[in-house]
């Protein structure tokens, strides 16, 4: 089964927030960049579900061209290639434009022989955190969705007879997966054809790390390379704000286990245990 | 017309996050109105979906900015009881034998079947509500805005970069389709009103079933339920030191009859289960009391525990964001502070 996973490049924030100078998106100098651990989740189960069922796995992203980085990351923990959509102003495009343009890519990777059976995305971007773009896609695709899955596994019991239908590079992969994820009232299990799309949670699998051979690996990645078009219908924000400074003022109870009945005080103030 | 998707749990309560998203709703509807329909048409909308309804209602209740509910599945007294009490004037009861099991494409088209042609279309910024909320959005040819927090004339703010900063932004569509953000405001209750229910006979696409819910396996361990909503929560995070570390702050969460939760340290280092996480990437909660033994303070944590009335913080570091950003801290080591407060918890139980 060979599987793309959409990442998205954001900044990795420790401490404060500020704002650039035209308050349209926070200040990224001196952050360092990651991608959602939604994101890092999708990957591996990826790797996983590529493993299984002897396929691999792509890693795309629209984002300025130091997402390479990202690409990388994913290579050196078992990605087989990238596809990196490069933007001077990626911030530019709203979820609607993201979505269209990692259609296209799709559309235009199956056109030159490399298809996907599975494609993967966060459940939210760790900047934005839209809440869309994987159900935009699916939509843009013609395939079914589904989001805030945890976990997957190939064929899978559920839903009927496995179809018995090959991908479409005329492997053994499973044209339908199993697909978990956590409902308001337990483990939720659906049945899924393929091709689909899916909405990673983070919860079901642990990302790998690196390994030295990984790494190596990474520096010589395969990266096919596009560019962005003009944005579109652009995006709706008009601006960025930054919260009120909290105001509260710590109160230092004391040093140690003597300081525990001061703060059984708190607790019975607050009305939390019964005096 | 400001339509509120409202979720019920297994026994047929309206959940709290809904009756927040009813509560958004009602005290911003002037200015969400004046919003829905002041705002220019996109110049490419997108397509339009070819609707379905079966029986316009009639009788609605013709204000423009009153709040309507549409809720699927089984309508019991406690929750047109409950609807009443927050200010509802409509609800609208979404029944078939399709949507039984859950399929994010057959619920949306259904919510947005009983839409209106402009106005707002709005859920609570749970997993259900944003994914249910995407659906209809792209159905509809419109934006949607997640994790909304405040409205005013100038359009909606929503929280971004897991809570740390906020969005101004403008929709530009027909449809105004938002999720409310998790405590963007406690629910309020208004002199009851008497909600008319109308019922629908749905035509249910069988594409839009292709991604029904096979089976759900009820497992306690991943409930957040309890988390989310206990008064008070014990948190633990990295300076717990071991899988067999939390006896002190599991008793500590017992005595308060509140809930354990986590870091993602603790939870990636498989301490854990991902259920219990607190954060960007875990639960939002809001309780009365939040005690942090042994946890940094990190900004994606802090997200998750911003709506905690007081803050406690138990940690070795006196400079630990966590102390800083607290009403109360203990300096020591987490073993030894909880192990002693729960044994004056007992001591004066007597
Ligand atoms: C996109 C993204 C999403 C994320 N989402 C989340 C999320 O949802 N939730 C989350 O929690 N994190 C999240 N994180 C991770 C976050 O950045 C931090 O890494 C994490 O919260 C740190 O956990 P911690 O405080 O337990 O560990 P640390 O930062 O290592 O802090 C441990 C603390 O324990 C104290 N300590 C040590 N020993 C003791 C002792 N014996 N007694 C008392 N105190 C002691 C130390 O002084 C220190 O303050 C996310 C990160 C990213 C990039
Ligand atoms: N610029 C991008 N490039 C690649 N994937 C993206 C991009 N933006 C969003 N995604 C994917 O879509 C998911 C949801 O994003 P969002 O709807 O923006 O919260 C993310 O977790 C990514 O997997």
């Amino acid at each position: 089964m060979d599987i793309l996973v959409c990442i998205k490049r954001v900044p990795d924030i420790a401490g404060t927030v500020t704002l650039n100078a035209a308050g349209t998106d926070i200040d990224e100098s001196g952050l360092g960049h990651t991608m959602s651990s939604h994101e890092e989740c999708a990957i591996e189960l990826a790797i996983q579900t590529a493993a299984a069922t002897g396929g691999a796995v792509t890693v795309l992203t629209l984002g300025p061209a130091e997402a390479v980085e990202q690409l990388r990351a994913a290579v050196a923990v078992g990605a087989h290639d990238g596809i990196l959509v490069e933007s001077a102003d990626p911030g530019a495009f709203g979820p609607e434009g993201i979505a269209q343009i990692l259609g296209d890519v799709v559309r235009d990777r199956a056109e030159q022989g490399q298809s996907f059976d599975l494609v993967l995305t966060g459940s939210d971007a760790a900047d934005t955190g839209d809440f869309q773009v994987g159900i935009r896609l699916a939509y843009d695709l013609g395939y079914p969705v589904l989001t805030n899955i945890q976990t997957l596994s190939p064929g899978g019991e559920a839903g009927g007879p496995e179809a018995s239908v090959g991908s479409n590079d005329g492997g053994a992969a499973a044209a339908r997966i199993e697909a978990r994820g956590i409902g308001p009232s337990g483990t939720e299990i659906f049945a899924l054809d393929l091709p689909a799309v899916v909405a990673v949670q983070e919860g079901g699998v642990d990302p790998r790390y690196p390994s030295i051979t990984g790494r190596m690996k990474a520096k010589r990645a395969p990266i096919v390379e596009y560019d962005a078009p003009e944005p579109g219908a652009g995006n709706p924000r008009i601006r960025l704000e930054l919260p009120p400074e909290k105001t509260r003022s710590v109160t230092i109870l004391g040093d140690g286990p003597d300081a525990a009945p001061a703060l059984v005080d708190v607790l019975e103030e607050i009305g939390v245990i019964r005096p | 017309m400001i339509l509120v998707y409202v979720e019920t749990d297994v026994s047929g309560q309206v959940q709290l996050t809904s009756a927040e998203a009813l509560t958004f709703a009602r005290t911003n509807a002037e200015v969400l109105t004046q919003l829905a329909t002041s705002t220019p048409q996109l110049p490419d909308g997108g397509p339009a979906t070819s609707r379905h309804v079966a029986e316009a209602p009639s009788g609605s209740s013709g204000r423009d900015d009153g709040v309507e509910v549409a809720l699927v599945g089984e309508l019991t007294e406690d929750a047109v009881g409950q609807l009443s009490r927050l200010g509802v004037s409509t609800i609208h009861h979404l029944e078939h034998p399709d949507l039984q099991s859950y399929s994010a494409a057959a619920w949306a088209q259904a919510i947005l079947d009983i839409a209106p042609e402009s106005g707002t279309v709005s859920a609570s910024g749970t997993p259900r509500g944003m994914e249910l909320m995407a659906h209809l959005a792209v159905r509809a040819g419109e934006r949607m805005a997640a994790n909304v927090v405040a409205v005013d004339d100038e359009g909606l703010l929503r929280q971004v970069h897991g809570g740390t900063a906020f969005e101004r932004l403008r929709l530009d569509g027909d449809l105004q389709v938002l999720t409310v953000a998790g405590h963007a405001c406690s629910p309020e209750e208004v002199t009851p009103t008497t909600p008319e229910i109308f019922d629908y006979e749905l035509e249910i696409a069988e594409a839009d079933l292709r991604t029904a819910l096979v089976r759900t396996e009820v497992e306690a361990t991943d409930d957040t339920s309890g988390l989310t909503q206990a008064r008070a929560v014990v948190g633990a995070g990295r300076g717990v030191g071991s899988e067999t570390g939390f006896g002190e702050v599991l008793e500590l969460a017992d005595h308060l009859g509140g809930a354990l939760g986590v870091s993602r340290v603790v939870t990636g280092l498989g301490w854990r289960p991902h259920s219990e996480q607190v954060g960007q990437t875990g639960s939002r909660i809001a309780p009365d009391v939040y005690i942090a033994c042994g946890i940094s303070g990190a900004i994606q944590h802090m997200a998750g525990v911003d709506g905690a009335k007081t803050l406690i913080a138990i940690n070795t570091d006196e400079e630990a964001t966590m102390v800083q950003r607290a009403d109360y801290a203990i300096i020591g080591d987490l073993h030894e502070v909880v192990g002693a407060v729960n044994e004056e918890i007992v001591r004066r139980r007597g």
